[in-house]
């Protein structure tokens, strides 16, 4: 275990408890009527929930930006959250939403959808830019699809349901999205780590890469999976949570040996602690309404984004 | 230890070239701009689906081996140089170990010392030279410890005393036993460096022999359309337009 994956350990343990404790309402333990309910029923899901599409975004960010060999790429690249985002708008659109299971269930084959649209685009031969580019339609048509879906709603109440729910955020979840996310993230994790060699050729570019062993469909089938795995069940049980797979990396490379394989561990805790940070940060603001987990992340990493292109102008000039 | 390509046709590229590598020397493959040598070269390495031939390796056909095997067998060192990550020289020399799924610091150390390496081998890669960033390169192919190395044009953008130390790190490299294929557009590197040359034109094998034979001023005028003489000695030639 590297000292940075010690010590993102270590935060995260310190985050944790401080998270079930902090809200609107600070919990006492020793004095809050019922805080062994609130704890057990609300916030521990929730910071379970936080930590598992955390987790899943920062690796498969890593991933992403390790497979496209550019800073700036994105799990979101794929095309795969906004097809799982399309199959929760047509859940909610048809008013399905009302059981726990069915709008994760119509997410989730909203990105498996995707991920056979791509695999079936890009294909066996595909390269890097015709799955980048295939990736972007895809992201593109289930857009266009979402907006049309809000566009045609029945009533206004579905789509404010839509609306609200496509800004992403963690309120009101519980154990029944944990059973959903984390067997699913932590698959897709798997899947993720099974690229991670084949990553690392890559830095050599494609042709090093293929001599130096790697199996471009092989690769191609493990990040499709790990990162179809990850966004999708994120999504399905969240909603579209946005930039944490662009900066976690970002923050992380730095205090790697920068090889894709040594950031996608340290990303997934990072990501984890960010989004565990970022989900406490919106129930403590003294807003009146509770701030949306997916515009608070934008409101951050949109700025972050601007200032890391900032950055790489710097450096081509 | 022979490596061979058998009537090998790619279409547009290369059609129907057969030659024969020996461990144990440096053959250059040479050719005017467009002649198919980095294609030859891509297939030899078994990067390229070929519509023609076979590339076979100590007479085994190279589509049938395992990736993983061909890869410890064969180290390819591609034109562009890319590098995505600012790894330090270490990291970048030690993906060489990727196909023998190990770290090989004895190997990395050996690499690195090869190739005068040590004293940046903690240095970040977009903090060297032209010339030590094509050694680094070089020595990630070497880390892997290959019976074969294939390089396009790696002496392509150095300078002459870069470009001697480079060569000269190929053939003691041969000498030690491996096979080395080198792209080369220099003829008069060619000439002096390698132990037989390999001249294309057109996707087509037009010469095949020792340098002397296959970089003679008749094949020069044929192959690249230029009048030219070599001067001097056997080991220090060079080739005078006109």
């Amino acid at each position: 275990m590297t000292r940075l994956v010690r010590n993102l350990l270590i935060l995260l343990a310190i985050a944790v408890p401080l998270s079930l404790l902090a809200g609107r309402v600070w919990i006492d333990p020793a004095t809050t009527p019922n805080a062994t309910a609130i704890l057990m029923e609300l916030r521990l899901p929730r910071a379970l929930l936080a930590i598992v599409i955390g987790a899943g975004l920062g690796a498969s960010g890593a991933a992403m930006q390790g497979y496209l060999r550019n800073p700036l790429a994105d799990p979101g690249l794929f095309g795969i959250a906004p097809g799982a985002a399309l199959g929760a708008v047509v859940s909610l659109w048809f008013g399905y939403a009302a059981s726990p299971y069915l709008l994760p269930l119509f997410a989730l084959v909203g990105a498996g959808g995707a991920m056979a649209l791509l695999a079936a685009i890009a294909g066996r031969t595909g390269g890097i830019a015709l799955f980048t580019l295939a990736g972007m339609m895809i992201a593109s048509l289930a857009g266009a699809l979402t907006s049309l879906a809000i566009s045609l709603a029945p009533n206004a109440f579905a789509m404010s349901e839509i609306v609200n729910w496509l800004m992403g955020a963690l309120t009101d979840r519980g154990w029944p999205e944990v059973w959903i996310a984390a067997p699913l993230t932590l698959a897709g994790i798997a899947c993720l780590m099974m690229a991670a060699r084949g990553l690392d050729a890559l830095v050599l570019g494609e042709s090093a890469a293929r001599s130096l062993g790697m199996d471009p469909d092989r690769l191609q089938c493990w990040l499709v999976a790990g990162v179809g795995l990850t966004v999708g069940s994120g999504v399905a049980v969240a909603g579209i949570v946005g930039f944490v797979g662009l900066i976690v990396p970002h923050l992380v490379r730095p205090l790697t040996d920068r090889r894709p394989s040594s950031l996608m561990l340290p990303s997934a805790l990072a990501g984890a602690l960010l989004v565990l940070v970022a989900d406490c940060l919106c129930r403590i603001l003294p807003l009146v309404t509770e701030l949306r987990l997916g515009i608070a992340l934008s409101l951050v990493g949109a700025p972050f984004f601007l200032w890391l292109l900032m950055q790489m102008r710097r450096g081509l000039a | 230890m022979s490596l061979i390509a058998a009537e090998l046709t790619v279409e547009g590229r290369l059609e129907e070239v057969t030659a024969a590598m020996q461990t144990g020397q440096v053959t250059a493959i040479c050719g005017p701009n467009g002649a198919g040598k980095s294609t030859l070269l891509q297939c030899l390495a078994g990067l390229l689906p070929t519509e023609g031939g076979l590339v076979a390796l100590d007479h085994r056909p190279l589509d049938q081996m395992r990736s993983c095997e061909r890869a410890q067998t064969i180290g390819y060192l591609p034109q562009n140089g890319e590098i995505a990550w600012d790894l330090t020289v270490r990291n970048l020399v030690s993906l060489g170990r990727l196909p023998h799924r190990d770290r090989g610091e004895a190997e990395v150390a050996e690499a690195l010392s090869a190739l005068d390496l040590d004293p940046f081998a903690e240095r970040p890669v977009s903090q060297l030279s032209g010339g030590e960033r094509a050694r680094a390169l070089l020595a990630r192919v070497l880390a892997g410890t290959p019976r074969w190395i294939l390089a396009d044009e790696p002496l392509a953008a150095l300078d002459i005393a870069h470009q001697l130390a480079l060569i000269g790190h190929f053939r003691r490299t041969a000498r030690d036993g491996v096979g080395v294929v080198l792209v080369l557009h220099d003829l008069a590197l060619a000439m002096n460096y390698a132990d037989r040359v390999i001249v294309l034109d057109r996707g087509v094998k037009a010469a095949d022999g020792d340098p002397q034979m296959a970089l003679s001023e008749d094949v020069i005028a044929r192959v690249w359309g230029v009048p030219a003489r070599w001067l001097g000695e056997p080991g220090a030639r060079a080739l005078i337009p006109g």
